[in-house]
């Protein structure tokens, strides 16, 4: 029988997975933005499992704003992407350096 | 949905239209006529300021409204966060169109993105749900992520913005976490629900404190304070500065409203653990703030150090908890606003011809080639150190008070000893203005709108010094202090 603590643990899981991939990446900015959807989908995975468990429909609401939003995001982090590669011919995240102090 | 949910919502609703207006507007004039646009955006502004004080709620600081089963929150403090955001954006509009038309960038993109992240504040300070806190949130961050790369050809400007993409997508990311988490701990994603819910709740509930947790790390990036603060240089550095203005700015005071409305409306229970992270959090702030900034020879990127140290002290006014401590937090972070406005505004005034007026060396004997922009320069950073007479100081003062009603005098002797170390590098700034030669003779030119506005921004400085205490009473009462 699942229960609630397993669903818990597989969001934690994939949101730990997304904020490793974002700090130890050091090639690739689309990784990046892979990293970022699986954060929102872990986070996803843990309202929808709360408003199963609770018998509340808020979660599962709240789950249909975070998705479209997400498109949202993921369009524009695309856009910009476009925009550094026209501007920088890569898209390597150790060459994102012009910017420090 | 009744007629009133409409009303309460209309400024919100105006500013909406009138982007699309923009919008359309803009695809049937001449590249030269595009002044409309600026137009249309100041008109939009004024019009919401009127919609705004029309709508007579929050009179009295317990006064509130709620609209659309419970979503959205109009009180006084909504209200005079809102008003304040359309008079600094006024500010930005007239100090962008001078500064996008040097630099050949005058599209109406920014008037719409502005706008748009506008509603975005607008929705994030009336906010009285998870959902609503998230959407206003997101609206206002992707936005802002765009205005960065405003400047297409540009390099850094790329760079900045998907930095800033990077880092604000996480922080979203933290703050829905914790937000799941709460909602699992409550059952409801209004706040007021939540509340009451917390208050039911027996002592260790590991899911709340968890969520808290995550809730205060989402909040810290978004505010900028230290550790969660590396996208603030390199974003106000890479951004063209009229977009650096902006974010600056305005943001601020839907980061302080939100604050304000997830920690204390719907954790407000939970206020001895959050009050502890947030003490650390403006300690760490004030500290490396103010070092950091020592040693900058961009301005704006000592201008963005400053920003973070700032954030500390907007912090340490929520610490307390009470009516007196958010009431100081407010007054602070609308002066705070004020202040950037001016000088990022100043820092446009200096840029010529395409070039920004990026060093701080740019600055030096200004006084000889105009004395009264040196002096309004003089004023905004004198405001920043928190000398007294001018409007910083009684910022600073309230929320050290506020730090100290909470008995944290470290962090008030902490806030004091830094205040003095970040008064060096805004009087270094004092000192280049009127003791060192100018390294160029070139005339400062600038529209006439721009001159008004930037001196009556300097003179606020000073002005709202003076006749601080009306301000002060409005934010208190805001808070029914």
């Amino acid at each position: 029988m699942l229960t609630l603590t397993h669903f818990l643990t597989l969001g934690a899981m994939l949101f730990s997975l997304s904020v490793a991939g974002i700090f130890l990446n050091r090639k690739n900015v689309i990784i990046l933005l892979m990293c970022i959807e699986l954060m929102l989908l872990a986070v996803n995975m843990n309202f929808v499992a709360f408003s199963r468990f609770l018998g509340n429909v808020d979660g599962q609401v709240f789950v249909f704003f975070i998705l479209t939003v997400a498109a949202a995001e993921a369009a524009i982090g695309l856009a910009i992407l476009v925009v550094l590669f026209r501007n920088r011919q890569t898209i390597n995240v150790t060459e994102l350096d012009d910017l420090k102090g | 949905m009744t007629r009133m949910d409409f009303l309460l919502i209309a400024p919100e609703l105006w500013i909406l239209t009138m982007t699309c207006v923009i919008l359309i507007v803009d695809l049937y004039i001449k590249e030269e006529r595009r002044g409309i646009v600026h137009l249309l955006g100041m008109v939009t502004l004024i019009f919401a300021a009127i919609i705004t004080l029309r709508g007579d709620f929050g009179i009295d600081g317990t006064n509130s409204a709620l609209a659309f089963n419970g979503t959205f929150i109009r009180d006084q403090m909504g209200d005079v966060l809102k008003l304040f955001s359309y008079l600094v954006l006024a500010i930005v509009f007239i100090y962008a169109k001078f500064c996008l038309r040097e630099f050949r960038m005058f599209r109406s993109d920014f008037y719409t993105l502005t706008l748009e992240a506008l509603l975005g504040i607008m929705l994030l300070i009336s906010a009285n749900n998870l959902v609503m806190v998230y959407l206003g949130l997101e609206l206002l961050a992707l936005s802002s992520y765009t205005l960065v790369a405003y400047d297409r050809e540009s390099k850094m400007g790329s760079e900045a913005a998907m930095k800033y993409f990077v880092l604000g997508s996480m922080a979203s990311g933290m703050l829905l976490y914790g937000m799941s988490m709460i909602y699992g701990a409550t059952g409801s994603l209004d706040l007021q629900e939540v509340a009451a819910a917390v208050g039911n709740l027996s002592g260790d509930n590991y899911l709340l404190v968890f969520g808290l947790v995550f809730l205060v790390v989402g909040l810290a990036f978004k505010l900028g304070v230290v550790p969660f603060h590396m996208w603030i240089p390199d974003v106000y550095q890479g951004a063209p500065v009229a977009i650096t203005l902006f974010i600056a700015s305005v943001p601020k005071m839907a980061a302080f409203a939100m604050a304000f409305r997830l920690l204390q409306t719907g954790l407000g229970e939970l206020h001895t653990d959050w009050s502890q992270m947030i003490s650390i959090l403006a300690a760490l702030s004030i500290v490396l703030g103010n070092l950091a900034a020592i040693a900058q020879t961009n301005i704006k990127r000592m201008l963005a150090y400053s920003t973070i140290s700032h954030m500390g002290f907007v912090l340490m006014g929520l610490l307390p908890g009470t009516a007196s401590g958010f009431g100081a937090g407010m007054f602070y972070v609308i002066v705070y606003s004020m202040m950037s406005a001016a000088a990022f505004g100043m820092v446009i005034l200096l840029s010529a011809r395409g070039v920004e007026a990026e060093k701080i060396d740019d600055f030096k004997g200004l006084n000889q080639r105009n004395s009264w922009y040196a002096a309004v320069m003089a004023m905004v950073m004198f405001s920043m150190a928190g000398v007294p007479v001018f409007v910083g100081f009684f910022a600073k003062w309230l929320v050290i008070a506020a730090a100290l009603e909470t008995g944290l005098v470290w962090l008030a002797i902490l806030a004091v000893v830094f205040s003095v170390v970040g008064a060096f590098y805004y009087l270094r700034i004092v000192k280049l203005m009127y003791f060192d030669e100018p390294v160029t003779e070139s005339e400062i030119n600038a529209p006439v709108d721009f001159r008004a506005a930037i001196s009556l921004n300097g003179i606020m400085m000073i002005g709202l010094g003076i006749f601080s205490s009306s301000l002060i009473a409005v934010c208190m009462a805001s808070f029914g202090a």
